[in-house]
């Protein structure tokens, strides 16, 4: 056989088995790293879609956030007279959203994902992750730039962040892992069955009630904190909050159950996700 | 010394089917409990016969598949429409999971199932390009290296960097066509991707293919045109009901194919509405293609007008329908289309749709009719390929002074007229004169 020489012969790497069943417990991590390039290119493509033919473009990434926090200023803060921890009621509301809008827009984005990709799951072959994954990453872009604006934010009411804002990236971190597990439960759940999908907003609005974000954690009486701190984006707007405001407490033990949660739903969003991996093609 | 590069041991795929959607709603499984007794109530309200199964019913798709493909070969898969032949492919390119056995396979494998997966009509020719290629598998350096090729393949250099939803289909298809005919596996699952574009491109993609086998890859290429298949492969299999029925030199397992698995079918009839085709707003019940004025034992030859005839039951009146129609020749060669359109209400009950085909119009040998049925939104789309299969034969009375075969797709009748429009010098005559 004619071959050229930078090609390997076939037959030196051990083949490749195919087989009906596989551990739904081995997350194949090597291979998902081989395919980071298909990663880097969904993510790309989401980002660079998402705002075409938008006439407000990027700027989306912070009206939505702003919008909400004002409302909610107006509202809530204003004529409700909802505290704030001492902070005042915009900032409060806006440094949450931050964070919300990360964690909303991972679930959502995550959970249609597969859907919304049909064609390449039924027409090439290559670690599912990497769909949710990248729904889930491209969310950062807008994360990153409605971050920016909550600087002028602080600047504007005089508030000085410590060096407690150092902790900042790992309430970040969790944000989008929660994220990615519940949207990976969604994700796998809505190729099954259809109807999840109209589920997803919903539940991002009863989730984002039972969230910290329009008032603080000290309105929730004490003996059901360490409840309330199984919602796991309580430990992490908290967190948020604290490390950037320096509001409310240290995060504790509501931080520790939440982590938990996380750990929870992420572990078994993945397992869930690679049990029915092997069937997206044949359902969706 | 050969490799076996792939080697398949009793490869397996069971589909679930039945009267179940594909996909179920949350819903239809937290109602199940309530509905239960209510259902025997409902069917008899909508008087569907009492045989229906509601179970899941389960579907061999391949079944037993013993396979081994050398480096280097070009191994054509045939069979028709669901014979399995996809499904195959989906199994070796790791799409699907196999229900039972297993598959071997030595070295890197890149899958063309379809064109431009991944595409996005609003990004451009070049960022698709890009994002296609990641897809199938290419590394960002390969593509780099490449890139110049594909978009002179392509012949799309112009309009690289405008949106692709502005490109023209074939352009769209070219584009896709360029960059999954850039990948450079050991091994290559082709599905049909040929049958995109114009003669001229179609030619080059084959070549492409061609040129795959020549450098030592090895190429599994699912084909319902035989001539591609012919010219193209080393070997060939034929699946039928998911086994491999025929196996062998291409050529051989062709001709025996379109001897032995395609008989010609002018008519079929379906008795009950559980096992006719369909689904729950449509099962047909006969189709059949007759001469005018004839039955279907009746012969069709160049010359005579014939029916092409269904008869369905419409289970729903409220849902819109739509036929469509395709014919094809024996070389896969799609001849036309036709539609029915749904513009009107349709009402329930068993129906008759029919159309007439002049006679002068189709060529010699084996035709097949694919039925298309659309229903709007009120469910899935289907196909029935190679529903009737019918030959048109020679007339002997139309064959003049010429005695080879006939070439071309069609055959019209057409009238030559030939007419003097200016006289050689000499004695005047009669201006223009219509020659006899």
């Amino acid at each position: 056989m004619n071959k050229s020489s930078d090609e390997k012969p076939v037959g030196s790497a051990p083949p490749l088995i195919i087989r009906g069943s596989k551990s739904p417990w081995n997350l194949s991590l090597r291979e998902l790293w081989q395919y980071r390039e298909l990663v880097y290119f969904l993510t790309w493509r989401d980002i660079k879609v998402r705002y075409k033919q938008t006439v407000l473009g990027v700027a989306w990434a912070v009206v939505q956030p702003l919008f909400i926090a004002l409302t909610l200023s107006v509202f809530l803060g204003k004529l409700a007279k909802v505290p704030s921890e001492g902070i005042p009621y915009p900032v409060f509301a806006y440094t949450a959203m931050v964070p919300w809008q990360l964690f909303a827009h991972a679930l959502t984005e995550a959970g249609n994902s597969l859907v919304a990709n049909d064609r390449l799951i039924t027409k090439v072959y290559f670690p599912r992750l990497a769909i949710p994954m990248s729904a889930v990453l491209a969310g950062f872009v807008d994360f990153v730039i409605a971050f920016f604006v909550l600087i002028p934010f602080l600047a504007l009411y005089r508030i000085v962040p410590t060096a407690r804002v150092l902790t900042l990236p790992l309430f970040v971190l969790l944000t989008a892992l929660i994220g990615f597990g519940a949207g990976l439960w969604l994700s796998a759940l809505n190729v099954q069955y259809r109807d999840v999908r109209y589920t997803i907003g919903f539940l991002v609005q009863l989730w984002f009630l039972a969230t910290p974000v329009a008032y603080p954690t000290s309105v929730v009486p004490e003996r059901w904190r360490a409840w309330y701190g199984l919602n796991p984006m309580v430990g992490i707007i908290d967190g948020f909050r604290w490390s950037l405001l320096g509001s409310g407490e240290a995060p504790g033990g509501l931080l520790a159950v939440s982590v938990v949660a996380i750990a929870l739903i992420l572990g078994s969003g993945l397992y869930y996700f690679r049990r029915m991996e092997a069937t997206f093609a044949d359902v969706i | 010394m050969s490799i076996s590069t792939i080697r398949c041991q009793g490869i397996g795929k069971r589909y679930r089917i039945g009267p179940r959607q594909r996909y179920r709603a949350l819903r239809d499984t937290l109602a199940d409990a309530l509905r239960a007794p209510f259902h025997q109530l409902r069917r008899a309200l909508r008087s569907q016969p009492a045989g229906e199964v509601r179970g899941p019913e389960f579907l061999w798709a391949l079944k037993g598949i013993n396979l081994e493909v050398q480096q280097g070969e070009v191994l054509g898969i045939i069979g028709r429409n669901g014979a399995g032949k996809s499904t195959l492919l989906k199994i070796l390119s790791r799409i699907t999971a196999p229900t039972e056995g297993q598959a071997e396979i030595r070295g890197r494998t890149g899958a063309l199932l379809d064109v431009g997966i991944g595409f996005h009509p609003e990004l451009s020719g070049r960022e698709n390009i890009y994002l296609n290629g990641a897809i199938l598998g290419m590394t960002k350096r390969e593509i780099e290296r490449r890139f110049e090729e594909i978009v002179e393949f392509s012949e799309c250099g112009r309009f690289l960097d405008m949106p692709v939803k502005h490109y023209s289909s074939g352009m769209y298809m070219r584009l896709a066509f360029a960059v999954a005919a850039h990948l450079d596996t050991e091994i290559l699952f082709v599905d049909e991707v040929l049958a995109v574009g114009d003669a001229p491109f179609q030619k080059k993609c084959l070549g492409k293919i061609s040129d795959a086998a020549h450098q030592g890859r090895t190429v599994l290429f699912v084909s319902h045109s035989l001539v591609a298949v012919e010219g193209l492969c080393s070997r060939a299999i034929c699946l039928h009901e998911g086994k491999i029925v025929m196996e062998g030199p291409p050529g051989v397992v062709t001709s025996r194919y379109l001897q032995n698995w395609i008989p010609a079918s002018t008519e079929v009839i379906y008795d009950s509405v559980e096992s006719a085709p369909g689904n729950e707003v449509i099962r047909l019940r006969r189709a059949c293609v007759r001469p005018l004025n004839g039955s279907p034992a009746d012969r069709i030859t160049v010359r005579t007008p014939f029916v092409v005839e269904f008869e369905y039951w419409k289970l729903v009146a409220q849902a819109s329908l739509e036929l469509g129609v395709n014919v094809y020749d024996e070389h896969g060669t799609h001849l036309f289309q036709t539609w029915w359109p749904g513009d009107r209400p349709v009402p329930a009950g068993l129906l008759r749709s029919w159309f007439v085909v002049p006679g002068d119009l189709l060529n010699t040998g084996t035709h097949r009719i694919h039925l298309g049925v659309y229903l709007g939104a009120a469910a899935e789309p289907f196909t029935l390929q190679d529903l009737l299969v019918f030959e048109v034969q020679d007339a002997s009375d139309l064959r003049g002074l010429y005695h080879g075969d006939w070439l071309g797709a069609v055959r019209p009748n057409l009238q030559w007229t030939t007419e003097q429009i200016e006289t050689p010098p000499g004695p005047a005559t009669a201006g223009n004169r219509t020659l006899p």
